[in-house]
C-alpha cells in the first residue's frame, strides 16, 4: 500500500497544472510558427508527468511499476519514430516524395 | 516458512482471494495488473495519435483549415474540467485508504459530476460540428465550403475530421466506461466496503480515471490548438 | 469388463476434473485448468475448419487450371484458412491450454492472479470465433488475412467488418490472457522460486505475454479504423480521397509480425521442457535461453517493415528493417545451439514428445533461416508474394509450432488427463506429421523460388508435379493430425493411468497428482534448487 499523500500536495499539483493549462492556451495564440507544436506538446508531456507521479502514486511506487510505465511509452515511441521514419526518409529518395 | 494457510488466518480479511497469501499481495497484484492494462491503452490511442500524425505531417495546410473550425474555448473547458476531477480523484483514493467514509462518497459524487460535465461539453460541441456540416461520418453532414474552407483540402479535411471523432469518440467511450466504473463504486463506498485494509477498487478505479485524463492532456493541444495562430477565429 | 471391481483402482482422489460436476461448474469455473481445458476444445473445433481450408487450396491446386472453384471463392477459403488458423488457433494455442494450466503449477501458485478475467478471456474468444464463423456461413472474406487496403474497405463485397470485429473481439482474449501471465508470474511465485529457477516454458510465456499487452492494441485500433472506414464511407486508408494504405501496413504489421513470436515463442518453451527432460540433462545456457525469449520480444517490435521491402517505403526504412532483421534470428539461433548443446552427451530416450521436439529443432531452424533470406532486401524482391513465403512461414509455424504444441500437449497429457495415450500410435503419428508436412511444404520452397506467385487459385503447368507432391503431402499431413485426436479421446476413457511423474521430469507440476487438485498443492511448495536439476548418470527412466 502506499504512504498516505497529504491534501496540500494534490491541491498544489491540481494548481499547478490547470496554470498550465492557462500558458498552453496562451502561447497557442503567439504565432511561434514551427515551434508551437513543441511547446504545446512539452507543456503536455510535462502535465502527463505530474499525473502520473503524483496522482497516480508512481512516485512512491515500487521499480516495477516505473518500468512498465516507462516500457509503455517507449514502445508507442517505437512505432511512431519507425513508421515517421519511413515518410521523412522518402524524400531523400530521387523519385521518393509521397506527397 | 508457516504454511498458507496459517499466515492466511493471522490477517484474513474477509476480502482476501483465496488465492492470493495475503492483502499486500492482492493490492500489488490487482495495481500492477490496472498499469499492464493501461499499457495496452497507450499502445490503442497511441496507434491513433501515430496515425494522425502521419497525416498531419503530410497535409499541414489542410490541417490549419480544419482548425478554423474547432472551438479551443470548448476544448479548454473540458480540460480544466477533467483536471479537476482528478483531483476529487485523488482525493477519493486517499479518503478510502483513510477510512474516510464521507469524504470517499462526496469526492466520488465530485469526480462524477465533472466526468459528466465533460460529456456534456462535449454533446455541445459534436451538436455544432452537427449543424454546421463538419461530421464526415453522416452524409448531409459534412459541408467544406465557405470562405475559411479551401476546396481543395475537402478530402484531406475530410480525414482529419475523421481522426478527430475517432479520437475524441473513443476518449468519451472510455469517460462514460469510467462513470460506470465511478457508479459501482460509489455504491460499494456506501455499503462501506472501503478502509485502510481494503481500499483496492478504488485505487485501481483512480488509475484509469487518471490515465482517461491523460489522453485528453494530449488531445486538447493536438486537436485544438495547434494552428490556432494561422487563422485566429 | 466389470468396472464394479475395477471401480476402486481408477483415481477417485479428489481432482480438478472430478471436484464438481455439471455445465455450470465448468461454464462458471474460477479453476484456471478447467478454463484450460475450455480453450483446448476451442481451439481444437477451430484448428479442425482451419484445415478443411487448407484442404480445399490444396485439392484447387492439384492441377494447373482454375478448375475446383472461381477466383473469388479461391480467395475467400485462403482468407478464412488465414484467419482461423492465425487469429483462432495458433496465437492462443499454447498460452490459453498449455499455459493457462502450467504456469501457475510450474511457479507454485494456488491460480492466476485474476481468475474470473481468465474466465472472461475464453468468452471473449468465444464470441470473437462466433463473428468469424457468422462470416464463414454469411459467405465469406476475400481480403486475405492480412486485410489490404483498399481492397478491404472500399472493393470488396464481402464480410469484411463481421470478420474485422471477430479478430477485434479475439484480440481482446489475447491481452487479458498476457496481462493474466505478467501479474502472476511477477507477483505469485512460490518461496524459493526465484527468477533464476523460473521453468524457461514460464519465461517463454511471459516473454509472450510482453507482446500481446504491447501488440495486440494496435492491430485492434487498426482494424477498428477499417472497419469505420468501410461503414461510413470516408477515406482513411483510401489513395483516391487522400488517405494512405502503407499507413494501413505499417500500422497491420507493428502487430501482425510480433504476433508471430506470439506463435513461436511458447512452443520454444515447450521444446525447452522436453529436450531437458528426454536428455535427463539440465538446459544448456539456461540464462541465455531466457534471455534470447526477452530479445525475441522485444527485437520482434523492430523488423515489421520487411514485410513491406516492395510496398513503396522509403528504401532506407527497408535498410534498417532488414539490419534488423538480420539481429532478431540471433536469439533463436541461440536457442538452438543451446538445445542441441544440452542433448550433447545426455542420456536421449525416444518417446513421442521427445520425437516431435527433434522434428522441431530441425523444421524450425529450416524455416528460420529461410526467413532470413526473405529479409535479405535484393533476394526479397524477387521472393516475395511467391510460394517461398507460404513455405518458409509454414516451416516455422506448422514445423514449428504445431509440432511444438502436439509435442507439449503429449508430454503433458497425462498431467491434464490422469492417462497415459498409447506410445506406438504416438510415435507412428509423428513420424506421419514429419514426413507430411516435409512433402507438404519443402516442394513450395522450390515452386515458389522458380516463380509460382501464392494467393493464386491457377498456376503455370510446369509447377504441376511440384503441388501434387505438395497436396500429397497435406493428406499424410492431416492424417498426421487426425490419428492423435482419435487416440488422445480414446485414453481419456480407456488409457493407462499416469501416476504422478511418468516421465520423471523436474518441475513443480510433476510432484503432484495427475490429475492435480483444485488448488494445485496441498501446501504452497519452498523451492531448494535450480531448474532441471537432474543427477549426473540418472538412469533412463522406464517408459
Amino acid at each position: 500500500m502506499h504512504p498516505v499523500t497529504p491534501v496540500r500536495t494534490y491541491v498544489l499539483i491540481w494548481l499547478t497544472l490547470t496554470i498550465l493549462t492557462f500558458v498552453t492556451f496562451y502561447v497557442s495564440t503567439i504565432n511561434l510558427g514551427e515551434w508551437n507544436i513543441v511547446v504545446a506538446l512539452a507543456i503536455a508531456g510535462f502535465k502527463m508527468s505530474l499525473v502520473i507521479w503524483f496522482f497516480m502514486h508512481v512516485r512512491t511506487d515500487n521499480p516495477l511499476t516505473k518500468l512498465f510505465v516507462f516500457a509503455g511509452f517507449f514502445w508507442i515511441g517505437i512505432l511512431l519514430v519507425m513508421t515517421l521514419g519511413d515518410y521523412f526518409s522518402r524524400s531523400w529518395m530521387p523519385l521518393g516524395k509521397f506527397w | 516458512m508457516a504454511d498458507t494457510h496459517a499466515v492466511a488466518t493471522e490477517h484474513s480479511s474477509p476480502h482476501l482471494r483465496h488465492h492470493f497469501d495475503d492483502m499486500h499481495q492482492q493490492f500489488d497484484s490487482a495495481t500492477f495488473g490496472m498499469w499492464v492494462f493501461l499499457l495496452t491503452e497507450i499502445m490503442f490511442f497511441g496507434g491513433m495519435f501515430g496515425a494522425y500524425t502521419v497525416y498531419r505531417s503530410m497535409y499541414p495546410e489542410a490541417f490549419a483549415a480544419t482548425s478554423n473550425f474547432m472551438n479551443p474555448a470548448f476544448g479548454a473547458a473540458n480540460t480544466a474540467v477533467l483536471i479537476v476531477s482528478s483531483l476529487t480523484m485523488a482525493l477519493a483514493v486517499r479518503a478510502a485508504h483513510l477510512g474516510q467514509q464521507k469524504v470517499l462518497q462526496i469526492m466520488l459524487v465530485l469526480t462524477m459530476i465533472f466526468g459528466a460535465a465533460f460529456l456534456v461539453i462535449k454533446g455541445f460541441e459534436y451538436h455544432e460540428h452537427w449543424v454546421d456540416g463538419k461530421v464526415p461520418l453522416f452524409p448531409g453532414h459534412w459541408m467544406w465550403d465557405g470562405p475559411l474552407a479551401p476546396p481543395q483540402f475537402a478530402h484531406q479535411a475530410q480525414i482529419l475530421f475523421c481522426f478527430y471523432f475517432f479520437m475524441t469518440g473513443f476518449h468519451a467511450l472510455h469517460m462514460i466506461v469510467g462513470l460506470g466504473i465511478m457508479t459501482t463504486i460509489l455504491v460499494m463506498a456506501r455499503k462501506g466496503t472501503f478502509g485502510p485494509d481494503y481500499y483496492t477498487p478504488v485505487e485501481v478505479s483512480g488509475l484509469y480515471w487518471h490515465f482517461v485524463d491523460i489522453v485528453w492532456i494530449f488531445l486538447f493541444p493536438l486537436l485544438y490548438l495547434i494552428g490556432h495562430t494561422k487563422n485566429l477565429v | 469388463m466389470s468396472t464394479a471391481i475395477q471401480e476402486p483402482e481408477v483415481q477417485e482422489t479428489p481432482n480438478y476434473l472430478n471436484a464438481e460436476y455439471g455445465w455450470k461448474s465448468w461454464l462458471f469455473t474460477k479453476d484456471h485448468k478447467r478454463i484450460a481445458v475450455l480453450y483446448l476444445i476451442s481451439i481444437s473445433i477451430m484448428f479442425a475448419l482451419g484445415g478443411v481450408f487448407a484442404m480445399l487450396i490444396r485439392l484447387e491446386l492439384l492441377t494447373p487450371a482454375g478448375d475446383l472453384f472461381n477466383s473469388d471463392t479461391y480467395n475467400k477459403i485462403f482468407t478464412m484458412h488465414g484467419v482461423t488458423m492465425i487469429f483462432f488457433f495458433l496465437i492462443p494455442s499454447i498460452p490459453a491450454t498449455l499455459g493457462n494450466f502450467l504456469v501457475p503449477m510450474m511457479i507454485g501458485a494456488k491460480d492466476l492472479a485474476f481468475p474470473r478475467i481468465n474466465l472472461l478471456s475464453w468468452y471473449i474468444y468465444v464470441v470473437g470465433a462466433l463473428f468469424a464463423l457468422a462470416a464463414i456461413v454469411m459467405g465469406g472474406v476475400d481480403t486475405g488475412w492480412t486485410f489490404y487496403t483498399p481492397f478491404s474497405t472500399t472493393y470488396s463485397n464481402t464480410f469484411v467488418i463481421t470478420a474485422a470485429v471477430g479478430v477485434f473481439i479475439s484480440g481482446f482474449s489475447s491481452i487479458t490472457t498476457g496481462l493474466n501471465f505478467i501479474v502472476t508470474v511477477h507477483k505469485m511465485r512460490a518461496p524459493g522460486m526465484t527468477w533464476g529457477r523460473l521453468p524457461l516454458f514460464v519465461w517463454a510465456n511471459y516473454a509472450t505475454s510482453l507482446i500481446q499487452v504491447l501488440g495486440t492494441p494496435v492491430v485492434a485500433i487498426t482494424l477498428a479504423l477499417v472497419g469505420l472506414e468501410r461503414a461510413f464511407h470516408i477515406g482513411i486508408f483510401d489513395p483516391a480521397i487522400g488517405g494512405d494504405p502503407i499507413l494501413f501496413q505499417h500500422m497491420f504489421w507493428f502487430y501482425s509480425h510480433p504476433a508471430v513470436y506470439i506463435m513461436i515463442l511458447p512452443g520454444m518453451g515447450v521444446i525447452s521442457e522436453l529436450v531437458t527432460c528426454f536428455s535427463r540433462k539440465g538446459v544448456f545456457g539456461y540464462s541465455f535461453i531466457a534471455g534470447s525469449s526477452l530479445g525475441i520480444a522485444i527485437i520482434g517490435f523492430l523488423v515489421w517493415g520487411h514485410h513491406m521491402f516492395v510496398t513503396g517505403m522509403s528504401m532506407y526504412a527497408g535498410l534498417y528493417f532488414s539490419l534488423l532483421t538480420m539481429l532478431v534470428a540471433v536469439p533463436s539461433a541461440i536457442k538452438v545451439f543451446n538445445w542441441t548443446a544440452t542433448m550433447f552427451r545426455g542420456s536421449i530416450s525416444y518417446e513421442t514428445p521427445m520425437l516431435y521436439a527433434f522434428g522441431f529443432i530441425g523444421l524450425f531452424t529450416i524455416g528460420g533461416l529461410t526467413g532470413l533470406f526473405l529479409g535479405t532486401l535484393g533476394l526479397d524482391v524477387h521472393l516475395t508474394d511467391t510460394y517461398f513465403v507460404v513455405a518458409h512461414f509454414h516451416y516455422v509455424m506448422v514445423g514449428g509450432m504445431v509440432v511444438a504444441y502436439l509435442g507439449g500437449l503429449h508430454f503433458w497429457w497425462p498431467k491434464i488427463t490422469g492417462k497415459m495415450y498409447p506410445e506406438g500410435w504416438g510415435k507412428f503419428s509423428a513420424l506421419l506429421v514429419f514426413a507430411g508436412f516435409n512433402l507438404t511444404f519443402f516442394p513450395q520452397f522450390i515452386a515458389g523460388y522458380l516463380g509460382q506467385p501464392r494467393r493464386y487459385h491457377a498456376y503455370a503447368p510446369e509447377f504441376q508435379v511440384l503441388n501434387v507432391m505438395s497436396t500429397a503431402g497435406a493428406s499424410v499431413l492431416g492424417l498426421g493430425f487426425i490419428i492423435p485426436l482419435i487416440y488422445l479421446l480414446w485414453s481419456l476413457k480407456y488409457g493407462k493411468p499416469a501416476g504422478n511423474n511418468p516421465w520423471g521430469a523436474k518441475g513443480l507440476e510433476w510432484t503432484t497428482q495427475s490429475p492435480p487438485e483444485t488448488f494445485n498443492f496441498p501446501t504452497t511448495p519452498i523451492v531448494t534448487e535450480e531448474a532441471y536439476a537432474y543427477a549426473k548418470h540418472e538412469e533412463a527412466h522406464v517408459g
